[in-house]
């Protein structure tokens, strides 16, 4: 078994001008449910889009499972972006979104084998009755429900999602939440994933990593270790009124 | 009308009526689902730019033109990815550039050509066998490149989820920008630099109406701009009329019946 699942080895991102990310360095155990903290801006997505090879830093070391990210197989990372990206416009049904986790490609016809592996997907996430439902007519938690399904299709190791609670209830964050703990649990999986959300940190993640454009810290998950995050990141403790002052 | 149909000038307006209706309506599903429906005005003047260049050096045009807008459907593209402008500032700078080329070339060309018009509003009846040869070969190469059409299909769903299955989506695009470059070139010959955006959008919009799934959409496209082409193409020649203009107006019948179906059902 390896023991780190992530490693970053002083990572800088820059967008022309800007510096988003500056000597970033952390390693994430195996199997741990990473909870990504830091106020808007603070480079959270960026990070995790580096993880997934989308933005190449300009310099520094990115090692997902012992190997160099650009030779790690792609299929082993599931990522689920922010739903609200989607495309509302595209005809599409759910259980092609989910198909496309398999095919790595969009399904022209979901019959078979494919269609089985879709459905098992979907009923994994509590969604096997949305599967001919087109994606414009579900709701927030329900897309990303279906989202998570593409996810977790090919039952990867390593899972990276991007602020999945935005835009979905609260009864729809705990069922997210019990599906991740519950596949976890089964497939001895990573997790890292993008929140605000101090209660996410605390009660769901076994570690916090802290940014703000540089790295704050990266540990074991305990209330006081996410609230010396949250008020190093965000000048305060992240549950009080972080966009606010964020923004500020 | 069954009449027509012997005429060999008519058979060759036909086939080539089936085979643009094919080829826009098909590339019509990526440029509309991706809201690049600028792009057809943008590359039929182009196209333009590449006709005049053609007139200029006494070559055939279609022949000047296909590589000309095929290299500033690859700049829209270069441009587009490199800078933080969006697709329709591109395609908005090279046509208007490519429609200045076109103007100073023929400007530079001294003498009226009637070919020049030829290519500013279409005359599907005067299509020729090489035309024809050109059309088919793109056409098939289409076909040939139908295995693409899951990875396109998928970028126009989202291009970053693509890029994580670590698809080659930049060099995809480009393909599918220089295929439809070369569908609008041959389209212009037949329909116009006029009317060639409605060739690429009607049909697809049309279909976006009807269809929940992205491959019946791409079925009911190409299946309304093969219909709505020979249907126009018949019509045109019954009752006189410009074959490009009554083929669009097929077209637009088929979206508003559709846009009604679709109101209809809501």
């Amino acid at each position: 078994m390896t023991a780190f699942a992530i490693e970053a080895d002083n990572i800088h991102v820059r967008f022309g001008d800007y510096w988003a990310l500056t000597e970033v360095s952390f390693a994430i155990p195996d199997g741990a449910f990473v909870a990504v903290l830091g106020p808007n801006g603070a480079g959270k997505s960026t990070l995790l889009k580096t993880c997934l090879g989308l933005i190449r830093p300009q310099s520094g070391l990115m090692r997902l499972y012992d190997r160099p990210l650009a030779e790690f197989d792609a299929s082993r990372m599931g990522y689920v972006p922010q739903i609200k990206t989607l495309d509302r416009s595209f005809p599409a049904l759910a259980i092609e979104l989910a198909a496309s986790g398999v095919l790595s490609a969009w399904p022209w016809h979901i019959q078979g084998a494919l269609r089985r592996q879709a459905m098992e997907a979907l009923e994994q996430v509590g969604a096997d009755h949305l599967a001919s439902r087109p994606l414009a007519r579900l709701s927030g938690g329900e897309l990303q429900r279906v989202y998570l399904a593409r996810a977790l299709i090919r039952r990867p190791p390593l899972v990276l999602l991007d602020e999945p609670a935005t835009g979905i209830d609260p009864a729809g964050e705990r069922d997210m939440f019990r599906v991740l703990e519950r596949y976890q649990e089964t497939e001895k999986a990573t997790i890292m994933m993008i929140t605000h959300d101090w209660h996410t940190a605390v009660h769901h993640a076994t570690h916090i990593l802290a940014i703000n454009r540089r790295l704050i810290g990266c540990g074991e998950s305990s209330p006081a270790f996410a609230e010396e995050m949250l008020r190093e990141a965000f000048g305060h403790i992240g549950h009080e009124h972080p966009h606010r002052e964020a923004n500020a | 009308m069954i009449e027509a149909l012997s005429l060999p000038f008519m058979q060759r307006a036909l086939a080539a009526g089936v085979l643009v209706g094919f080829l826009a309506s098909y590339f019509g599903v990526f440029v509309v689902q991706r809201r690049l429906s600028f792009l057809g005005n943008g590359l039929a003047h182009a196209a333009f730019g590449g006709v005049a260049l053609g007139l200029l050096l006494d070559a055939s045009p279609l022949w000047v033109a296909l590589p000309f807008t095929a290299a500033v459907a690859v700049a829209i593209n270069w441009v587009r990815d490199r800078t933080e402008l969006s697709g329709d500032t591109a395609i908005g700078v090279f046509f208007a550039v490519s429609m200045a080329l076109g103007v100073v070339f023929l400007s530079l060309r001294r003498e009226y050509s009637a070919d020049a018009h030829t290519y500013l509003f279409g005359s599907i009846l005067a299509v020729s066998a090489m035309d024809l040869w050109i059309t088919g070969g793109i056409a098939l190469l289409t076909l040939l490149m139908w295995p693409m059409w899951k990875r396109w299909a998928y970028v126009a769903f989202d291009g970053e989820l693509a890029q994580t299955d670590r698809l080659p989506v930049e060099r995809d695009d480009y393909l599918l920008s220089i295929l439809i470059a070369m569908t609008v070139v041959v389209c212009v010959k037949m329909v116009g630099i006029v009317l060639i955006a409605a060739f690429l959008v009607i049909p697809a919009a049309t279909a976006r109406l009807l269809a929940r799934t992205f491959a019946q959409m791409t079925v009911y496209s190409t299946l309304i701009g093969v219909v709505s082409a020979t249907l126009g193409l018949l019509l045109s020649y019954d009752l006189d009329l410009p074959s490009g203009a009554v083929i669009v107006l097929a077209q637009a019948v088929c979206f508003f019946a559709a846009f009604a179906a679709h109101r209809l059902r809501r």
